[in-house]
């Protein structure tokens, strides 16, 4: 494999809920596997649980992306998410980055996030109900996946409800990774730039309830800790981090329950598993996008090989999600499967902040569509759903539905 | 089984320990044993509530010490 050069990377699969038949392949083969970015630059594949799990883990596989020699993951010159972030607090390492993260952490402690629960399931149901009116058959991306988690960062921010939509936009701009160009990402930058600190003026004049209005509050208290330029960055990462990765996953996570039908009416027949089956669910995800980069500051040994300092490894969780070395029958959605500690938030210091709230909007959502519609079936064959290309998230470009 | 009948079930002791400097808030052990772990409301850093939870909940404290995103939950099953 590695004789015939760098693959391609990202994969394309066959059909659109199973994985890339490379998966299985490297993690056999080649689990540390040369491959080549769509900006034309080389990296390297980790595709096994343990490796993954390794590399996430340890600070010193690091997020400068911006490095000189560092691969570049886009095809555009500002790198997207990763570009973003890697200049910001949320991206660095170390104690900066813990100090951040505990600031903005309070925010998604799970109380917290429990409390908003009930609000989440109105919206949700709202969206079903509004998704009913307009008649089957429905597509439950536009109507419910994409815009739920906005009107849940909006909520957080304290964002009018009119507004969602421009959000949404902004979102989906900066995530791109080949579908927009530059120059349409960086109005979206800059447009959202505006809006937000617009907005942050709003707030400190008339501060409300919501995670903005105290991000604000800690950064007048001048304690040196937080300043304006990492609200923003702050605000920015939740949009970007927090809106598209849930709305594709809501999306998926229907088609993937309903592909087998089956599935779908054990959930109907016994609701207690809604839990389970979301971390099922995300574990077996077979589009969750990009994976995870790292750039090595030192010669550094992964799966018992040396990686020269200066090399950018890639760490697909998805095809670590599927290794039988980590999961038993790991082909196999286990709706019940427990434990499941599969690697869909990442794992380490950098895992996923807004786990626990992700993790509510998608049991929310579950139990809400099994309550207002069981009858709830795909419109078309599994093997007929479309990916969604070009962006840093996997998704399904439409899940049509019908009830 | 085979083991001396010192390890009788009931008599089942398990201790938790948590590193509170490793822990970045996920909030997973809540979610699944709120009898044992919380959150602090400033930091959202694990707060150890019971060291030594009864038998009922060892499985669930298991799970979140194996789901446990930077595994800063330490179980010593013996005691």
């Amino acid at each position: 494999m590695s004789e015939s050069g760098p693959q391609e990377y990202p994969f394309r699969s066959q059909a659109p809920l199973e994985p890339p038949e490379q998966w299985e392949r490297l993690r056999q083969e080649c689990p540390v596997a040369p491959i080549r970015l769509a900006s034309g630059d080389q990296a390297l594949l980790l595709t096994r649980y343990e490796d993954v799990r390794q590399v996430l883990s340890d600070p010193r596989f690091t997020r400068r992306l911006d490095a000189e020699d560092a691969a570049r993951v886009t095809a555009n010159a500002s790198g997207g998410v990763f570009g973003v972030a890697s200049g910001g607090l949320a991206g660095g390492g170390g104690e900066a980055h813990q100090q951040w993260r505990r600031l903005v952490g309070r925010a998604f402690t799970a109380k917290r996030v429990l409390a908003m629960r009930p609000r989440v399931e109105a919206m949700a149901g709202r969206l079903v109900a509004d998704m009913v009116e307009r008649g089957s058959p429905a597509d439950l991306v536009a109507g419910l996946g994409f815009p739920l988690p906005v009107w849940v960062i909006c909520d957080l921010l304290g964002v009018p409800d009119a507004d969602r939509d421009r959000f949404a936009y902004w979102s989906d701009t900066m995530l791109s990774m080949t579908r927009y160009g530059q120059e349409q990402i960086d109005a979206a930058q800059e447009e959202f730039a505006g809006y937000f600190r617009a907005h942050i003026a709003a707030r400190r004049a008339d501060p409300g309830e919501d995670l903005l209005s105290e991000l604000i509050a800690i950064v007048d208290a001048a304690d040196g800790r937080l300043t304006e330029t990492v609200v923003l960055g702050t605000g920015q990462g939740l949009l970007v981090a927090g809106h598209e990765t849930t709305a594709n996953m809501i999306g998926k996570m229907a088609a993937m329950l309903l592909a087998d039908r089956s599935r779908w009416e054990r959930l109907c027949a016994d609701p207690s598993l809604v839990r389970p089956a979301v971390e099922e669910v995300l574990r077996f995800d077979a589009n969750p996008g990009f994976g995870m980069p790292r750039y090595l500051t030192e010669d550094l040994q992964v799966g018992g090989r040396t990686l020269p300092r200066g090399s950018t490894v890639v760490c697909s969780m998805g095809a670590a999600n599927r290794d039988e070395g980590a999961f038993e029958h790991a082909d196999a959605m286990d709706l019940g499967r427990t434990p499941n500690a599969h690697l869909a938030f990442g794992v380490g210091p950098h895992s996923c902040l807004g786990q626990a709230l992700a993790r509510t909007e998608l049991q929310a959502v579950l139990e809400v569509l099994l309550r207002d519609l069981p009858t709830l079936e795909l419109a078309v064959p599994p093997g007929a759903l479309a990916r969604r290309e070009g962006l840093l998230v996997g998704g399904l470009r439409q899940v049509p539905v019908s009830w | 089984m085979d083991r001396a009948p010192t390890a009788r079930k009931e008599e089942t002791i398990m201790k938790v320990a948590v590193d509170r400097d490793r822990c970045c808030g996920a909030g997973q052990c809540v979610l699944l044993v709120p009898q044992v772990f919380d959150q602090g409301e400033d930091d959202g850093v694990v707060v150890l509530l019971d060291p030594s939870p009864g038998g009922a909940l060892h499985a669930a404290v298991a799970e979140a010490a194996s789901v446990c995103p930077t595994a800063a939950i330490h179980l010593d099953p013996h005691g």
